[in-house]
């Protein structure tokens, strides 16, 4: 089944007339998924490749019927569009933009959940839902279809994990980039809890990395809520404290936020722990094998 | 992105906070004709973004101009835990009658805002939440909610604010939040935020954080960060664009994105490494990043060897490869390089390095494979 994204989505790409929005909004559509609109203020009436653009994506809804949104425009105006996308009715909005203020995402966040909509991002690579759909700039070539559910914080770490459980013969249900930042739309709770919800999806791998708590009460979540096996590997072991490691995010404050209080986290729950991506792919491998 | 003292404070003073007088000075004489304005006593403090100056020596009281001026000779140039004082701050001295402590900090978990007051000030914050947890009050903000002088007088009086000045501390408080939505705060602590003998709540010290995401729109605040406090080599990669952290090892790191960049430094640290710095080149990374980041990872004297760790996506192999090839050659690099090419394009990417007839070149298809050599060669 999947999950987030798949055959029902019907895609309107905010920012599609611009570069990175048409080069990855037409990419998507390659791969097979339903991209129905565009929306770029002040360019309604034009079209990128046969796909109609409008200047607001209410009118994307009531005319096209998209149901899916991905954010592709400047960090200065993502919060802003995102909550156009929730005004508009969007039932899931996928914010691939970096660098929006963390005050604005907190706001548009409780947005979100009033709203009911499924929140994924921002500054993350989107989602993958192998032979179904995708929606964001992960590269589909390195996933199969398949049992196995990722949800990470990055972006290339995770096509580096995708493609050696490829290579050992295994796929995906789904592929979940949440994002790299402190405050992000869907937290590795948030999609833990879809998966074990998914038919399709028979083992979880989860990919997290240096900052904040969300690995933390994640591994309580999964001792409580969680049957199916969980993997993880967590990036960051090496990283100095008080210092941005890239993503937003990525900050060891004081004392808390570290890969090892996260990795015994895990462990004290009995999720294994890979100590690079390719143990952590081969953990998966043999897990789901038994 | 972390002010110093008096940044925020100014920031502060600009929101209506009460801040005593002070003046901002770079060297001994400014700083000295800065305490005659300020008047004696005043109080001679080092402006760096790190805690413990006072044990450092870094505040001092003058009560004339002599002392000012040793204190200011000592303090200005003075090492305080890393960090080198380049600027005074200049205050008058407050009389005070008690220290208290008020903050307001984004707690991301929560995904609220956090506000934070207690009695004790003027002491490390953390070590009164593990030994007297109950002498601090903790309230969030909740979404859509805002700080009214209500609500922040409860705060203060949960506390146990001196009634005398609970609205002073609280009025403190509703400023504190506000300052905090309009300037894009992550953090904004007030410790000691004290009581003078004459009963005034003041603001004595500002710890504040910006959001470095939101620069764009407060241009004043983007002009304050310190280029001449920046490592040499973080500030070349910031003047070329590129996201690098100094480590101080000896490997030099080159990955394509921040999650496969970390896990290469700690894959590096398991196979007896020592990196020397993260950098992560970014998505479609072309060969003219590539040679930006060869040359920052390379101007660090202390750099061996360099390991670079590819998984291209977006990012073509063959074009890494151009420009590794091309930065090897126009920098006439000796070091070995230890290339791991993996994702599209890879086949392309590794003939190109194979045919550069480049000996110092040295190819790897693993990513725990290029670790292990990189080590073995730096």
């Amino acid at each position: 089944m999947s999950i987030i994204v798949g055959s029902d989505t019907k895609l309107v790409v905010s920012g599609l007339t611009g570069r990175e929005g048409s080069f990855h909004g037409l990419r998507n559509r390659e791969y097979g998924t339903d991209l129905v609109a565009g929306v770029t203020p002040g360019k309604g009436g034009q079209d990128v490749d046969g796909v109609p653009v409008f200047d607001e994506i209410a009118e994307a809804v009531s005319e096209r019927g998209a149901n899916t949104s991905m954010i592709f425009v400047p960090a200065k105006f993502a919060a802003a569009a995102i909550e156009e996308a929730i005004d508009a009715g969007i039932g899931t909005v996928i914010a691939i933009t970096e660098g929006i203020p963390v005050l604005d995402m907190m706001r548009v966040y409780w947005r979100a959940k009033d709203a009911g909509v499924r929140l994924v991002g921002p500054n993350c690579p989107g989602v993958l839902s192998p032979g179904k759909a995708n929606v964001g700039i992960i590269p589909a070539q390195f996933f199969d279809q398949g049992a196995i559910g990722v949800v990470s914080k990055s972006g290339t770490l995770t096509y580096q994990i995708g493609n050696e459980l490829k290579q050992a013969g295994l796929g995906n249900s789904t592929i979940v980039g949440i994002g790299g930042d402190p405050i992000v739309g869907s937290d590795f709770i948030d999609v833990l809890t879809m998966f074990e919800d998914d038919p399709d999806t028979e083992l979880i791998v989860m990919v997290g990395e240096i900052g904040g708590d969300a690995e933390e009460r994640a591994a309580e979540f999964i001792a409580d809520s969680v049957s199916k096996p969980v993997v993880a590997y967590i990036a960051g072991f090496t990283a100095p404290p008080g210092k941005q490691m890239g993503h937003a995010g990525a900050i060891i404050s004081g004392s808390s936020g570290t890969a090892e209080a996260k990795k015994d986290a895990l462990e004290a729950k009995d999720v294994r722990v890979g100590t690079s991506p390719t143990e952590a792919a081969q953990i998966a491998v043999e897990t789901l094998r038994r | 992105m972390d002010l110093l003292e008096y940044q925020g404070k100014q920031l502060f003073a600009r929101h209506g906070l009460p801040v005593p007088e002070g003046r901002h000075a770079t060297t001994v004489d400014d700083a000295v004709a800065a305490a005659a304005e300020i008047g004696y006593p005043c109080v001679v403090k080092a402006q760096v973004r790190i805690g413990g100056r006072g044990k450092a020596g870094g505040i001092k009281v003058a009560k004339d101009e002599a002392e000012a001026r040793t204190h200011c000779e000592a303090i200005l140039g003075m090492d305080i835990r890393g960090f080198t004082v380049n600027d005074l701050w200049i205050e008058e001295a407050s009389e005070i009658d008690a220290e208290y402590y008020a903050s307001i900090i984004l707690d991301r978990s929560a995904k609220k805002l956090l506000a934070i007051v207690s009695r004790m000030g003027g002491m490390d914050i953390e070590e009164v939440a593990e030994s007297d947890p109950d002498a601090l009050v903790r309230r969030h903000i909740q979404p859509g909610e805002e700080m009214t002088l209500e609500l922040a007088r409860e705060i203060a009086v949960d506390a146990g604010i001196d009634d005398d000045v609970t609205d002073q501390v609280a009025e403190v408080l509703v400023k504190l939040a506000k300052i905090a939505v309009a300037e894009d705060a992550t953090l904004l602590e007030i410790n000691p935020l004290i009581v003078t003998t004459d009963r005034k709540v003041v603001v004595l010290d500002s710890k504040a954080t910006i959001d470095g995401n939101s620069l764009f729109r407060h241009p004043e605040v983007a002009e304050l960060s310190d280029a001449s406090a920046e490592d040499p080599q973080e500030a070349m990669a910031k003047e070329k664009g590129l996201t690098y952290v100094k480590l101080g090892g000896n490997i030099g790191i080159l990955g394509n994105g921040a999650g496969l960049c970390m896990s290469t430094l700690d894959v590096v640290a398991q196979a007896g490494g020592e990196p020397a710095n993260f950098l992560d080149a970014g998505g479609g990374s072309k060969a003219e990043a590539i040679i930006d980041s060869l040359e920052v990872i390379t101007s660090d004297p202390k750099v061996t060897a360099v390991l670079f760790n590819i998984f291209g996506g977006i990012t073509r192999c063959d074009e890494v490869a151009k420009g590794i090839v091309e930065a090897s050659r126009e920098m006439d690099l000796e070091i070995p390089l230890v290339v791991r090419l993996d994702g599209t394009n890879q086949e392309e990417g590794l003939a190109i390095l194979a045919e550069s007839g480049l000996d110092n070149l040295h190819q790897e298809k693993t990513m725990l494979g290029a670790a292990k050599k990189v080590v073995e060669l730096a």
